[in-house]
């Protein structure tokens, strides 16, 4: 008992870091430290494992960690902070294909009498979930790299075509059971897993792909604790059923932020519905834009009380955070109170527009949530929009058939006067035509986010 | 393991219950991060194989997925969180 007492108590110390570094990564002031008491709780874990009883292959070991830590790091360290969605969600995939790797070793490995289902469960569950969300992460991978299309992909009978692999699913894992001895019942079920997972997910559209990664992360954390059990391991249980289940809350929180429901995001993608479509018709035909120069803006903003800007993740692609800053500094050194309006699910990931503004060094106090700002735009004189386009569109509160009816949006619309700095004319990322584009007091300053911050900074300095 | 497997999910669900918004991003990252716990799965794979090549194969993958799980996973979380830590000074007052 006393060779496995000192992997049980670095296990236990792990379990506790995590929880303690997971509760700290919930508030601002304690974010890092929580990160970095994780970071020690896995190296305990690990060091942990070295001294279990039985273990061999040291050099393998050492050698296979070498190898994924040089990429991980090195990805991690350079990637720019504007694609850290995706990352995020590539190394995700990672840790679901390594449970996939691991529940086919114990099922290979497995001695137990075939036939046994309380013993072959959480493997087969692990090959499961493990293949969904490695394919699930690098669907959502290559859809924010831009690699597949962020439209969402539709084909007919997809549901039924879903439904039908998830049967599948169930039989050949009824059938493996019996069937120990077979492997290939197992690595039929891991193919129709990973078929499931691209399927899940190719037909979501960008939009909701923060809801996506989040789900798929819940995913491998389940994906762990099978893990666990199927290999008797605490701390496995304790890390990978926590992870499921702050994921699952997490996402819940992100959809009650986009006011979607859960079920709609996974089984009905955003799709421009017949009323929506006519009603974008209907806004395009009467209605025009009214264009403005940089140097009209410049004095719009100058002689203002007060501006709000609201960012969105077109300010992001065009790397124009650090210009947004230097614009809202010589705006106050001329007086002008300068605030942020930050939608909940600006960017691509709820809180990556804080993330970005922080960046560029913009003061903390200054973002605010939509619940806070929202009464503010009644009283500012210009409201800057920047790359945002759905989390302003007023067809959310008026438009009952639009595909956003619903979310909660930020009342830009309220404000005196609306600037919008836009690239070009199209609608955008949910594909909905936006009619405060349209409104009589908006002017429109079409062309690249920073290029359009870059001369708007000069325009004001020189007011 | 059942009750151990139903308290965590008590613990996960009550630790994150009051995040704010602005930190739902690296609470993920973290959260991504913590789940690479698989790779202590793949080192017992891999340290117990013996002489099957077919396992040791399997778990040296496997371990090599699980490390880049948790590297990256806390490396980008923690360069996610540096930049709320670079103005202190601002940022007590925004803590709710």
């Amino acid at each position: 008992m006393s060779r496995t007492s000192v992997p049980e108590a670095a296990y236990l110390a792990a379990s506790l870091l995590f929880i303690f570094g997971l509760k700290r990564l919930s508030s601002p002031r304690s974010a890092r430290s929580g990160n970095i008491l994780a970071a020690i709780g896995m190296a305990l874990a690990l060091a942990g494992t070295f001294v279990l009883p039985g273990m061999g292959h040291f050099g393998l070991i050492i050698l296979a960690i070498a190898i994924g830590t040089a990429p991980g790091w090195l990805l991690a360290r350079r990637v720019k902070m504007t694609a850290m969605p995706q990352m995020v969600s590539l190394f995700n995939g990672m840790g679901g294909a390594c449970a996939l790797f691991i529940s086919m070793g114990e099922w290979l490995r497995e001695t137990a009498p075939a036939g046994d289902f309380g013993q072959a469960l959480p493997m087969l569950l692990g090959i499961v979930f493990g293949s969904v969300s490695f394919t699930g992460s690098l669907v959502a991978f290559g859809k924010l790299q831009g690699l597949i299309t962020e439209k969402s992909v539709r084909w007919p009978l997809q549901k039924s075509l879903n439904a039908l692999l998830l049967l599948a699913i169930v039989a050949t894992a009824a059938e493996a059971v019996p069937h120990h001895d077979n492997a290939w019942w197992a690595v039929a079920l891991a193919g129709a897993a990973l078929l499931l997972g691209v399927l899940q997910v190719l037909p979501i559209g960008g939009a909701d792909m923060p809801v996506v990664i989040s789900v798929l992360n819940s995913c491998t954390g389940l994906a762990a604790a099978l893990t666990g059990f199927a290999m008797h391991n605490m701390s496995m249980i304790i890390a990978g059923t926590l992870v499921g289940a702050a994921g699952s809350f997490l996402t819940v929180l992100m959809c009650k932020a986009m006011n979607r429901s859960l079920a709609k995001v996974v089984f009905g993608s955003f799709g421009l519905s017949p009323v929506a479509a006519a009603g974008a018709a209907a806004v395009k035909s009467d209605q025009v834009m009214r264009e403005i120069t940089a140097s009209e803006c410049a004095i719009m903003m100058g002689y203002a009380r007060k501006v709000i800007i609201v960012p969105g993740y077109g300010l992001a692609v065009a790397q124009g955070q650090h210009l947004v800053h230097d614009l809202d500094e010589a705006l106050e050194k001329r007086g002008v109170e300068v605030k942020y309006a930050i939608h909940p699910v600006a960017g691509r990931m709820p809180g990556h527009m804080n993330v970005l503004l922080a960046e560029a060094n913009v003061p903390y106090p200054k973002l605010l949530d939509m619940d806070e700002i929202n009464p503010e735009f009644e009283q500012a004189d210009v409201a800057l929009i920047i790359g945002a386009n759905d989390v302003v569109n007023p067809a959310a509160r008026t438009e009952a058939g639009s595909p956003i009816y619903g979310m909660p949006i930020l009342n830009a619309d309220k404000a005196k006067n609306v600037i919008v700095i836009k690239r070009g004319r199209g609608a955008g990322f949910a594909g909905i035509e936006n009619a405060l584009f349209f409104n009589p007091k908006t002017r429109m300053l079409f062309g690249d986010a920073k290029k359009a911050l870059q001369e708007l900074v000069t325009e004001v300095k020189a007011l | 393991m059942i009750y151990i497997f139903i308290l965590a999910i008590f613990t996960g669900v009550e630790v994150i219950s009051r995040v704010p918004t602005v930190l739902h991003t690296p609470l993920m990252s973290g959260a991504n991060a913590i789940h690479g716990i698989v790779l202590i799965g793949g080192v017992i794979l891999l340290g117990s194989a013996g002489d099957s090549v077919l396992l040791c194969a399997l778990g040296f993958v496997a371990v090599i997925l699980g490390t880049l799980n948790v590297v990256g996973g806390f490396v980008v979380t923690d360069r996610m969180l540096e930049m709320f830590k670079s103005k202190p000074t601002n940022k007590s007052s925004a803590d709710k």
